[in-house]
């Protein structure tokens, strides 16, 4: 279940960068273990609390992704859509090798940090885990309200159906990309503070499994639906988990990769997507 | 037909064709001069990556697709004539075909379901292919011994010649290399190959001519993995030792890196593109920890500032036509017509000097 609410946050970063810019990102995985480390560094040496971590992952990984969406879409908008595509993928292999430089290849760890558990109708549950499932889904509610209530959700949603249309009536469009790549980001890298802090490991390929897990979990959810995406992040979680306790641990990516390939073999179209 | 005639038709066709014939010597004779077996290693090493890099042109330069996962396919050629060798005790010269062959079955199989839908699906779905093949190579260790890798693979054998020298090698990627080079020429000056332009360049065009779309690229998309299982094959005979880790996405990464260095949708680019990102990285000896930062600048870089790659997306005649064979194929007022276009002269001329 924390594992569903990890996926269904970085799925959804991405199931926003999608849905508005048409740019699969590769680079996901990295901005999430981007912010993990950002989290990391500034919870053990500036000693801060949780909710610092947290503030400066954001802070980072919306940077970052202003950054990506700057030049990988923004000077590629009239080029094919292979370029954005590997321009990514060099964002990502840029991103792992230059955190190897940065704060090495092994994993680190914060010490000190011990949350107890509490017994809840004879299951143990941590307090890691409340924490990490209480802020996924504050986010969700978050981005739910973003997206749907306000003004700004409002012209998202618009560029998102017909960017040209949404241009021609007056949206600043570069703005609207910009700001959903960064939201898309700020997922991502809460989403890799979120798991740094529940195994308590950071390492620089934290990002790549989960980044390409949260592909499948859009795949399943169907692409450009947001509630989609969320839904198929905890079916995904779920079904690793129970592919754990009943198959075989070693097999568990083996489950979550072969849901991609069976759906888009199967039902290219995902649970609740539309045409793309 | 007169002797003279036929010494200068020679002479024409031997100049007409310099380049390739001063390329192909200069190639054959190289490891005569160059003693340190190292250097030899490295070219070794171009060559598989040229043939990876080419078959990945053919998907990702000639039909308009976009792979991401070719390793997986190189992965299935490394691991079938491994296991054919070692388990079956085939030799070297049916299992190196023949891993191509799964490989292209798998590439069909993989390829048919997915290349019904629009490009993005079939680029997730090689991806996936990629990453599971990785994880049931480690898992399904009762086959493949899993991280440990599979030792002891057999030295390639020649009818009864066994190959042990790096100048051997180096001969048989050098053939291999023709091979794979000469064929896919053959494929893309085709009536077949111009199908699969005419499906990149606009693919609902080719679709109203009559061009079974997914039929063509279905079937590219097999040819190419059968190259990608022939390189694999001679990689594991090679290397002789074979583990997962070789075969990851971030060594079919390396390959979109290379061929968006040389440049897609001509033959040339490929051969540069595998060329310089091997050789620099080994020339920059002290870079080696670098490499994929490397990669990865290249990627960016290149996708900004020449994102055909070093070389455009046509085909380059490395010809050199001597005084003699030109000629003049049009009237002169025809040549400033618009409608003519420099291809279609270019055409004419080649007709008129070969007849």
């Amino acid at each position: 279940m924390t594992q569903g609410g990890i996926y269904a946050l970085i799925a959804l970063g991405f199931t926003i960068i999608f849905g508005t810019l048409r740019l699969v990102t590769f680079a996901h995985g990295e901005v999430f273990m981007v912010g993990a480390f950002i989290g990391y560094t500034s919870m053990k040496y500036l000693h801060g609390p949780l909710v610092f971590g947290l503030l400066s992952a954001i802070l980072f990984s919306g940077l970052l992704g202003i950054l990506i969406e700057r030049i990988a879409f923004h000077f590629l908008r009239r080029a094919p859509l292979h370029s954005s595509l590997l321009i990514t993928i060099g964002f990502s292999i840029l991103l792992i090798n230059l955190a190897q430089l940065i704060w090495g290849p092994e994993t680190q760890s914060i010490p000190g940090l011990k949350y107890g558990d509490f017994k809840l109708f004879g299951v143990y549950i941590s307090y890691t885990q409340v924490i990490v499932l209480t802020v996924a889904f504050f986010l969700l509610a978050v981005i739910r309200i973003l997206i749907y209530k306000t003004k700004m959700g409002r012209t998202i949603r618009a560029t998102a159906q017909d960017f040209e249309a949404a241009y021609a009536m007056g949206v600043n469009i570069d703005l609207v990309f910009m700001l959903t790549f960064a939201l898309g980001s700020i997922l991502g890298g809460i989403a890799g503070m979120l798991v740094g802090f529940y195994y308590n490991a950071f390492y620089p390929t934290m990002g790549t499994l989960p980044g390409l897990k949260a592909f499948s979990a859009c795949i399943l959810g169907g692409l450009t639906s947001l509630g989609g995406s969320v839904i198929a992040g905890f079916i995904l979680g779920i079904i690793e988990n129970l592919s754990v306790a009943y198959i075989s641990s070693s097999y568990r990516d083996v489950f979550s990769f072969g849901i991609l390939i069976l759906v888009l073999i199967f039902k290219p179209k995902g649970l609740f997507g539309r045409e793309v | 037909m007169n002797i003279p005639f036929l010494l200068k038709k020679g002479i024409g066709w031997i100049i007409t064709y310099s380049v390739y014939i001063i390329l192909f010597g200069f190639f054959a004779f190289l490891p005569f001069f160059l003693k340190n077996s190292y250097y030899i290693r490295i070219l070794i090493f171009i060559g598989i990556y040229i043939i990876l890099t080419l078959s990945l042109n053919l998907i990702n330069g000639y039909a308009g697709l976009f792979s991401i996962g070719h390793a997986a396919f190189y992965g299935i050629g490394a691991y079938s004539s491994a296991l054919l060798t070692l388990r079956l005790g085939v030799p070297f010269m049916i299992a190196l075909p023949l891993s191509g062959i799964i490989a292209g079955i798998f590439g069909y199989l993989i390829g048919k379901p997915t290349l019904r839908l629009t490009g993005i699906f079939l680029t997730l779905a090689t991806l996936g292919f990629n990453i599971i093949f990785v994880l049931l190579m480690i898992n399904l260790e009762s086959l493949t011994r899993g991280p440990l890798g599979i030792a002891g693979i057999p030295v390639p054998k020649i009818f009864s010649y066994g190959i042990q020298s790096q100048t051997g090698y180096y001969y048989l990627v050098f053939i291999l290399v023709l091979f794979s080079l000469g064929s896919i020429y053959r494929i893309i000056h085709s009536r077949f190959g111009n199908a699969l332009l005419a499906i990149r360049d606009e693919e609902t065009a080719a679709e109203v001519i009559g061009v079974n779309t997914v039929h063509y690229k279905i079937a590219i998309f097999t040819i190419s993995t059968f190259y990608a299982g022939i390189a694999g094959s001679f990689f594991a005979h090679y290397i002789r030792f074979i583990a997962p880790d070789s075969f990851t996405f971030w060594e079919s990464f390396t390959l979109l890196a290379m061929l968006a260095m040389g440049g897609q949708g001509n033959l040339v680019g490929p051969l540069v593109g595998a060329f310089l990102l091997i050789a620099i990285p080994e020339i920059f000896r002290f870079l080696t920890d670098y490499r994929m930062i490397f990669y990865g600048l290249v990627l960016i870089f290149m996708m900004l500032f020449r994102r055909e790659g070093l070389f455009r997306n046509r085909t380059y005649r490395l010809r050199v036509t001597p005084a003699w064979e030109k000629k003049e194929s049009a009237p002169q007022y025809l040549i400033r017509d618009k409608f003519l276009t420099d291809d279609l002269l270019k055409e004419k001329g080649d007709g008129v000097s070969k007849g």
